[in-house]
């Protein structure tokens, strides 16, 4: 056998675990959900599924319950994503100054990271309970409760969802902050350029990589969001905050329909692509990347 | 120092402490309420000091709210999730990096597409998978779909690229095999890399919260993630018990971040900054 005959089986064999892992549970499943989403499961249990082709697409990607969760997963999207980058720099930006001790706040700014978001989810949904909770006791009650509320409950959970990944987008900008070259400050320093136009015009546009990554990682998570909405809310009150995960999970486990959480799952699976390629697009054009 | 620049300096600690303060509210209060007493959790206006800390809350989630057993699963579960994304990471990044053959470029976009696919949207079909395979239950089971990870592949591929090209002729003409260079030479210099991986590859194991819901239905095969509904949902009436679960939960996280801050903040911004 050549040399690199014997390379090339030895590269395909590095791979083959990892591929394997992916074929099963990363590509596999993707037919899957097409396929399964081609049958109807029978409203009693014990009888036979039956093919009903396209039907079920239709049926399922037509009805209000389908764009009543799109638009609340887009509604959560649109809550937390600007609002968590907007917070995430803010607190970069006020820590990234030479002070004594700004090693401690930078460690608190970014130590939501250390919570997970079953562990975010139980601290909240116990602070906004209306019996033992501290908002109610300091007279934030509304009635119905926050959680029963169909104003409030989306807005809510999407304040938990916020508090979570802050210490995680901070630790983001913060080394998209260290990043940028300090002569380029200085020289605008010099120039005479305020603190705030030095922000606009040399940070900001320096920053944009990382403001885009952000963007895109936050948005496909945001979409991705479930545990807070199982903890907190289980889709309800009204439905306004049965996002898409949340809509597929119940239709799977709640009422053992895997036929339409199969049509959901891919329903959610063009959507999260389409995204991602519609922000690599339109946002990679006003980028600035530092060479 | 000017008095007019002592005022200013002021002012940016006491921005800066406000803030901090914010973030860590919802976290003080959960540790004030572990510690107190059930009668003051509801008092008006709220306590927000422990006068007469009560410890037993903690005793109680870990054996009757039986986090002590939540927490094994999870520790057994992120295990195995982290031995196999850095084996299998470290085995394809250095096929990546350092071999050639046929349909390498492909096989990489390969990798990279698994990041588009989110477990959310496989999650349906991946039950069937693993009920099939007689996985359903069990730790396996749990950890399965995660043995491989696109992001680890990409990050020590990248790592790997940055070792000396000439290092790995010498060592070839030394008479090194590819898996020994590996071993001895490539993965020690990425050292870095694979901190990094390790991180946050345990931190996303850990708070794993939909598979570990659908996968199991025993509950001495719950995570800590979904140990901490069961302890809601029962613990209703006895929220010190809830808090302090919370504590339990979290604290394993706590104090591997406090040691590991550098590496988390490595892995976490590999993605971002470099473009």
């Amino acid at each position: 056998m050549t040399r690199r005959r014997r390379e090339a089986y030895l590269g395909y064999a590095l791979l083959l675990p990892a591929l394997v892992v992916f074929g099963a549970f990363v590509f596999y499943p993707l037919g899957r959900n097409i396929y399964l989403g081609f049958f109807r499961n029978p409203p009693f249990p014990n009888l036979p599924k039956r093919y009903v082709g396209f039907d079920q697409y239709g049926e399922v990607l037509g009805s209000s319950d389908f764009w009543n969760s799109l638009k609340t997963t887009v509604l959560f999207a649109l809550y937390t994503v600007p609002t968590g980058i907007a917070l995430g720099l803010g607190l970069a930006v006020l820590a990234h100054q030479k002070l004594k001790g700004i090693a401690i706040y930078r460690t608190i700014f970014s130590s939501t990271v250390a919570t997970s978001v079953a562990v975010a989810s139980v601290i909240f949904g116990t602070l906004f309970n209306p019996q033992v909770g501290l908002l109610p006791s300091i007279g934030i009650s509304p009635n119905p409760p926050i959680l029963d509320n169909p104003t409030w409950a989306l807005p809510a959970v999407a304040l938990v969802t916020v508090w979570q990944s802050l210490g995680l987008t901070f630790i983001l900008m913060s080394s998209g902050l260290q990043a940028i070259p300090d002569e380029l400050l200085e020289a605008a320093a010099v120039d005479g350029a305020t603190p705030w136009r030095r922000f606009r015009q040399v940070t900001l546009p320096l920053l944009t990589p990382t403001l885009f990554f952000a963007g895109v990682v936050g948005t496909i998570f945001a979409f991705q969001s479930f545990g807070q909405i199982d903890l907190l809310t289980q889709g309800g009150p009204l439905h306004k905050t049965n996002v898409l995960t949340y809509f597929i999970y119940s239709e799977l486990r709640l009422h053992s329909n895997p036929g339409t959480a199969a049509v959901l799952a891919t329903a959610l699976f063009v959507i999260t692509l389409a995204l991602t390629l519609i922000q690599l697009r339109f946002l990679e054009r006003r980028v600035h990347y530092v060479r | 120092m000017s008095a007019d620049r002592a005022v200013r300096l002021t002012l940016r600690y006491l921005v800066l402490t406000l803030l901090a303060l914010i973030v860590l509210f919802p976290i003080y209060v959960t540790v004030v309420n572990s510690l107190l007493p059930g009668a003051d959790i509801t008092a008006r206006p709220p306590k927000l000091f422990p006068s007469n800390p009560q410890w037993h809350a903690y005793a109680d989630a870990w054996s009757d709210g039986h986090l002590g057993t939540y927490l094994k699963n999870s520790v057994i579960v992120t295990a195995f999730i982290m031995a196999g994304q850095l084996l299998f990471s470290i085995l394809a990044g250095y096929a990546f990096a350092f071999l050639e053959f046929p349909f390498k470029r492909t096989l990489f976009v390969v990798f990279l597409a698994t990041l588009m696919v989110p477990l959310e949207v496989t999650f349906v079909a991946n039950l069937t998978t693993v009920t099939d395979l007689g996985l359903y239950d069990t730790y396996a089971g749990l950890a399965i779909p995660f043995l491989a990870t696109g992001f680890g592949a990409f990050l020590m591929r990248q790592a790997f690229l940055q070792v000396p090209r000439d290092l790995h002729d010498a060592a070839r003409l030394d008479g090194y095999g590819h898996l020994r260079f590996l071993s001895r030479v490539a993965v020690p210099l990425a050292r870095p890399a694979v901190g990094a991986l390790a991180v946050f590859s345990f931190l996303s194991a850990w708070s794993q919260y939909l598979w570990p819901l659908v996968v199991t239905k025993d509950d001495r095969l719950r995570t800590v993630q979904i140990g901490l509904k069961q302890l809601r949902n029962t613990n209703i009436d006895h929220v010190n018990v809830t808090f302090a679960g919370v504590v339990i939960a979290a604290l394993p996280l706590v104090v591997l971040l406090l040691i590991f801050q550098k590496q988390l903040v490595r892995g976490l911004s590999a993605g971002a900054v470099k473009g």
